[in-house]
């Protein structure tokens, strides 16, 4: 680690205008400028609100069912055969995966603010179940953006949210994927500014929101320190999360940032693996730029046009990265690797039948790093590994490649 | 004084507007470009925007992106953007040229880079839609020190101290964005413009383009009316796409659309 952190250095960032060292920032159109000044002022001022953080802890508790376990994977960790692994169960939340933390205090927010209006992208569709989700809850109006080709590959989630009430939108444009639903909902904002509150659904887009949403998913981070220091009666050597804007990775790493001991390791999607081009590792692989608002590492061509994604996992097929990890990456607090398509695969695989747990297939990335990580630890070391959600959405994709129809 | 100011002070000496067409470098064919470019003049452009292509073009309706597809087919970069306003300048050294887009193709090729070529080229001015003034420190002395004309959006939504402060950082014009939306959507209301220019006019000595909505001689006459130039994008750019096989018929078909502005902004004058 080349640097030390300390709360101070913390607390002073994302400076005054989102920046996070060279990355962040707000590189919008002006139209939405004044939405995002007084979302800024706003969030300031009610997250050192008492009554706004009741209510979140309220809703964390009774809506979400939080505190999420702390669980150590005994059997697993046995047949890696190094560190103690633990599974922070973010799985086990109300939507089955840790986006709904943050569209819970996002939707504080937008009824703090008097918006009816709710507009989401969404990738995998777990961001968009928990933004209709929410909405449902509060009576709000919910239209979720979403890629056409996600739309085929997460029918089950696209449902979800019609039951729900929210209003699917099939964004037929670019790569038809995460990067493209998340340019429609930032048009769609452009065009019903007055009404419409935006709940982006990652640590990415213009200031504030990497802020707001680092500080909504923290709280996984906060009890799993709490949870380690109870159960294990220390702090972890290692946390594993994996990637996609980075939201569930930061939520876990923020909180531990000043403990020295702790290694934290972001696990970027490989897809068919680094050397061929065809993944969505932007930390691994790309270079710093500006897109969707913000400054960060993305992967683009040599004339700065955005580049096509490849992963198994719709969470994770973006071409950016939330900026703080971009930050956290050049100061090197946090490292940041990739495994395979495959790896992945594999990961799910030996979850389900080593603990009867089925991730996500974006946390499967997360476990089949976290696995290779402890086999290299000592016995007495404690790796956790966070599932940030649940593999019932990502059945007919494993059944896929199993050539099985269902 | 630079191209943009000498070309819009002349026009506010006779009592005339300014029109702007944009169209997107590259689109249908790069081999194009710079012949519809002296078409939009021979119908009567002031200045012209080109559109440098983006994939993600965050800020445009489904027609500007479109072209922005198109001309990313045929892979075109920033490069040879500011390659086709050189050859653009080799018959044509009065119009100033306005480049368009957005910010990532420019830091991918350098500021500095950037900056050196675009003003050889002949380049005047650089608009980039998601460049607020706050996070221009950087380039802002860049293009300062070569003479380009840093132009700013101002919108609905933005408040007087904030018109202001864009307005200091701008040279050459600041332009309006007339409604809240992405390009190519139909909802200009012409009363609404006209106070808020008018406003904008109080507040700043530069000229205010209006922007977004103008499809026609009389929206065109209508904004012209309360300011000091109008910029035409998305029914040009629809134009190009409807007419994208017949080159002829396309230079054709954006004079035909263009010359009947250039009248009814003409005869406000007189
Ligand atoms: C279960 C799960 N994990 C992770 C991600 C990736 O997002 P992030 O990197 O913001 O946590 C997603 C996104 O859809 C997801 O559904």
């Amino acid at each position: 680690m080349s640097i030390k952190l300390t709360e101070e250095m913390l607390g002073s960032l994302p400076d005054s205008r989102g920046h996070f060292g060279a990355f962040g920032g707000r590189f919008v159109s002006e139209t939405l400028m004044d939405s995002l000044m007084t979302l800024e002022r706003e969030y300031l001022q009610l997250k050192n609100d008492p009554e706004f953080q009741a209510k979140f802890d309220k809703d964390l508790a009774d809506y979400v069912g939080r505190p999420s376990p702390l669980y150590f994977a005994e059997r697993l960790t046995r047949e890696v055969g190094g560190a103690q692994i633990w599974l922070k169960r973010e799985d086990l939340n109300h939507t089955g995966a840790h986006k709904v933390n943050n569209t819970i205090g996002q939707a504080l927010l937008a009824s703090f603010l008097g918006k009816k209006r709710v507009i989401a992208e969404t990738g995998a569709g777990q961001h968009g179940v928990a933004t209709a989700t929410v909405c449902a809850r509060l009576g709000l109006e919910c239209h979720v953006f979403m890629g056409a080709e996600d739309i085929a590959r997460q029918t089950l989630n696209v449902y979800r949210m019609k039951l729900l009430g929210a209003e699917v939108h099939a964004v037929e444009s670019g790569t038809r994927t995460l990067k493209d639903a998340m340019n429609d909902a930032m048009r769609d904002w452009v065009s019903h500014v007055d009404d419409t509150f935006y709940i982006i659904g990652t640590v990415a887009g213009p200031h504030p929101y990497p802020l707001l949403v680092r500080d909504f998913q923290s709280v996984i981070g906060r009890e799993t320190r709490a949870q380690s220091l109870k159960q294990a009666g220390r702090l972890p050597d290692a946390l594993v999360a994996c990637v996609g804007g980075g939201s569930n990775a930061i939520g876990m790493f923020y909180p531990f940032l000043t403990d020295e001991g702790v290694e934290m390791y972001g696990v970027e999607a490989g897809g068919h693996g680094i050397e061929t081009g065809q993944h969505a590792a932007p930390l691994c692989s790309g270079r710093p730029g500006v897109l969707h608002g913000n400054r960060t590492y993305l992967m683009e061509d040599e004339n700065g046009q955005i580049a096509a994604t490849h992963s198994v996992s719709a969470g994770l097929d973006y071409p950016g990265v939330g900026p703080e990890h971009s930050w956290l990456k050049d100061i090197g607090r946090a490292n940041y690797v990739s495994v395979t398509d495959d790896e992945a695969l594999a990961g799910f695989r030996q979850l389900t039948r080593v603990e009867g747990i089925m991730p996500a297939l974006e946390s499967a990335h997360a476990v089949a790093y976290g696995t290779k990580l402890a086999a290299t630890m000592d016995k007495d070391q404690i790796l956790v590994i966070n599932v940030s959600g649940r593999g019932d959405k990502d059945i007919h994709t494993i059944a896929k490649i199993d050539g099985i129809e269902i | 004084m630079s191209r943009i100011e000498g070309v819009l002070k002349n026009l506010k000496g006779q009592g005339r507007k300014a029109l702007i067409p944009f169209i997107t470098a590259g689109d249908p064919h790069p081999d194009q470009t710079v012949s519809l470019m002296h078409t939009l003049i021979e119908a009567g452009a002031d200045i012209i925007e080109l559109g440098v292509p983006f994939s993600d073009p965050m800020a445009d309706g489904p027609v500007i992106q479109a072209a922005c597809e198109r001309a990313l087919v045929h892979g075109t970069s920033l490069r040879q953007v500011i390659d086709m306003v050189r050859r653009f300048r080799e018959d044509d050294n009065d119009t100033p040229v306005v480049l368009m887009g957005y910010l990532n193709p420019m830091e991918a090729m350098g500021y500095e880079t950037f900056a050196d070529a675009a003003a050889a080229a002949g380049v005047d001015g650089v608009l980039t839609v998601d460049l607020p003034p706050e996070e221009a420190d950087d380039v802002a002395p860049l293009f300062a020190a070569r003479k380009l004309d840093p132009i700013f959006l101002l919108a609905p939504t933005t408040t007087d101290d904030r018109i202001r402060a864009i307005s200091d950082h701008s040279s050459g014009y600041v332009y309006y964005v007339s409604f809240k939306g992405v390009t190519g959507a139909a909802k200009i209301n012409v009363d609404e413009v006209a106070e808020r220019v008018q406003h904008i006019h109080d507040l700043t000595a530069l000229p205010v383009g209006v922007g977004f909505g103008i499809r026609d001689a009389e929206t065109a006459a209508a904004v012209g009316r309360v300011s000091d130039g109008v910029i035409v994008g998305s029914v040009l750019v629809d134009t190009i796409a409807r007419n994208q096989a017949d080159p002829e018929q396309l230079k054709r078909a954006l004079g035909d659309l263009l010359k009947p502005m250039r009248t009814a902004l003409d005869d406000l004058a007189s």
